[in-house]
């Protein structure tokens, strides 16, 4: 495998980032709403949020890439591989993200939201200055292991023919016939992105679960 | 009551509760209560596990809702909108058991996010604010550490100054010192004392029955989620006139 092979993959590495950090962040802020709602008490939009990730937690992602791709092309919403997938994995982490918050929101004793609200702090507040900061520690050690499983999960992003690390890999493997180099170095790259924040998640477990004693 | 009568307790009483009830689904912890505590009169409210004394002060800054009668505070109708409850809230402090501190902030943000969130006051402002009361509740040299660092005693005095920052009308008190080791009680019942004698108007949930014989103008007592017996401290004790009255005072005396 020459140099070109490997800039090839390189520039694929960098689509896999890319749809990574972009998934990550949309899905951060989609998912802190998707939170917030589930815990609003509002029965109404509890009910829907709840459904909605009970939806994106019960069919596999790559149909959701599909229905995103494919679906919206049919009612004629046209766009282009990298957005469809954008989309598909932001709702994806969105769902995701949304259920380990509502569990880490619910984790902050109720005492918490008491004391705020006897100090007459509103909702905004109550939530910003008080449980989100409490609730972000407790969920930090998930919200990095389903960023793992976020990284690993744009691979399926290169059936729909977008050309990230896996679909280079591909490519790549048909041209020099070295499957077993190509897909070795494919490997090396997802876990030289992984297994740092793997550890990191870790050490952020033990951490809190010492502090906490 | 007429019209004339709830202006005339709107003027001098600081709280009024008229035939407030309350329930928890089917089930109704609150009985037509009806309470007026004067502007600086300190309420010692006590009674039995599970008579509604928690259920009583919460009705008070709204963190349960009331399904009967009426509350004021200060003048102002507790209704369910959040603006009134806001108001309400304002002037309105409370101290919990379980201290809640909010553990990620230090002693000194502690006190300082509410003032500075619900009264729009400035960062500098609060700060003097907050030191001045710590210094009150004497724990002013504890300013930057975090809530875990400290004793339960002091936590609790943090609390106390917590609420204060706020300078509120009416402090409400749901057992302050039953979570703490027996030789933190003290403390916290001095502060409790010295801001009895500053004039605050207090209602605390408590068996401390010492601290209701030094400072109470009145005890309450409840059961079944009714109002019982009420009557100043040494005669309460010393002449108590209903037999469930006798029952509670033999056990919770005998215990002492
Ligand atoms: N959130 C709730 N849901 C349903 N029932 C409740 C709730 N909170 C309290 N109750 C019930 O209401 C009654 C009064 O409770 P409350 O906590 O006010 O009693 P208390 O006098 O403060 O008791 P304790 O001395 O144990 O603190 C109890 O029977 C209790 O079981
Ligand atoms: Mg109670």
């Amino acid at each position: 495998m020459g140099r070109d092979e490997f800039v090839f993959l390189l520039i694929g590495l960098k689509w896999t980032v890319a749809l990574s950090v972009v998934a990550f962040i949309c899905g951060c802020i989609a998912g802190l709403i998707v939170a917030l709602a589930r815990t609003s008490g509002i029965t109404l939009l509890e009910r829907i949020t709840a459904g909605y990730i009970a939806v994106f937690q019960g069919t596999p992602l790559l149909m959701q890439l599909f229905v995103v791709y494919y679906g919206l092309a049919l009612i004629g919403i046209r766009m282009d591989a990298w957005a469809a997938v954008s989309v598909g994995l932001t709702l994806h982490a969105s769902a995701y993200l949304g259920e380990i918050w509502r569990g880490s929101i619910e984790a902050v004793p109720k005492g918490q939201t008491e004391a705020a609200k006897a100090l007459a702090l509103r909702y905004f507040s109550r939530m910003k200055d008080v449980v989100l900061p409490q609730a972000i520690r407790i969920s930090l050690p998930a919200t990095i292991g389903f960023l793992v499983q976020l990284i690993k999960g744009t691979s399926l992003a290169s059936i729909v023919g977008f050309t990230e690390l896996t679909r280079a890999g591909n490519i790549i493997s048909n041209q020099i016939f070295q499957p077993i180099t190509v897909f070795g170095i494919v490997g090396i790259l997802y876990f030289l992105m992984c297994c740092p924040l793997t550890i990191y998640g870790a050490h952020l477990e033990r951490k809190f679960a010492a502090s906490t004693r | 009551m007429t019209q004339a009568a709830i202006q005339a307790d709107a003027s001098d009483a600081m709280i009024t509760m008229t035939g407030v009830g309350k329930w928890y689904g089917a089930f109704q912890a609150l009985h037509n209560v009806d309470i007026t505590v004067a502007q600086g009169e300190k309420i010692v409210l006590c009674g039995p596990s599970g008579s509604g004394k928690s259920t009583l002060i919460r009705c008070i800054n709204h963190l349960e809702a009331y399904q009967e009668g009426e509350i004021r505070v200060g003048g102002m109708l507790l209704g369910h909108q959040s603006k009134t409850i806001d108001a309400v809230r304002r002037e309105v402090g409370m101290v919990f058991q379980q201290f809640n501190l909010f553990p990620h902030l230090t002693v000194l943000q502690n006190c300082m996010l509410a003032p500075v969130k619900a009264l729009g006051l400035g960062k500098a402002d609060a700060e003097e604010r907050a030191r001045q009361l710590l210094e009150r509740v004497k724990i002013s040299e504890q300013a930057e550490k975090y809530p875990a660092q400290l004793s339960g005693g002091q936590q609790q005095r943090v609390a106390i100054a917590r609420a204060l920052c706020m300078r509120p009308k009416v402090m409400l008190f749901d057992e302050p010192t039953s979570a703490l080791d027996p030789e933190m009680v003290k403390e916290v019942l001095d502060t409790m004392i010295a801001l009895a004698e500053e004039g605050m108007t207090m209602i605390c949930v408590t068996h401390e029955m010492g601290f209701a014989r030094q400072v109470a103008d009145r005890v309450i007592f409840m059961a079944s989620g009714a109002i019982v017996e009420e009557a100043p401290p040494a005669e309460f004790f010393s002449n108590p006139q209903h037999e469930r009255t006798r029952k509670f005072l033999g056990e919770i005396l005998g215990r002492h």
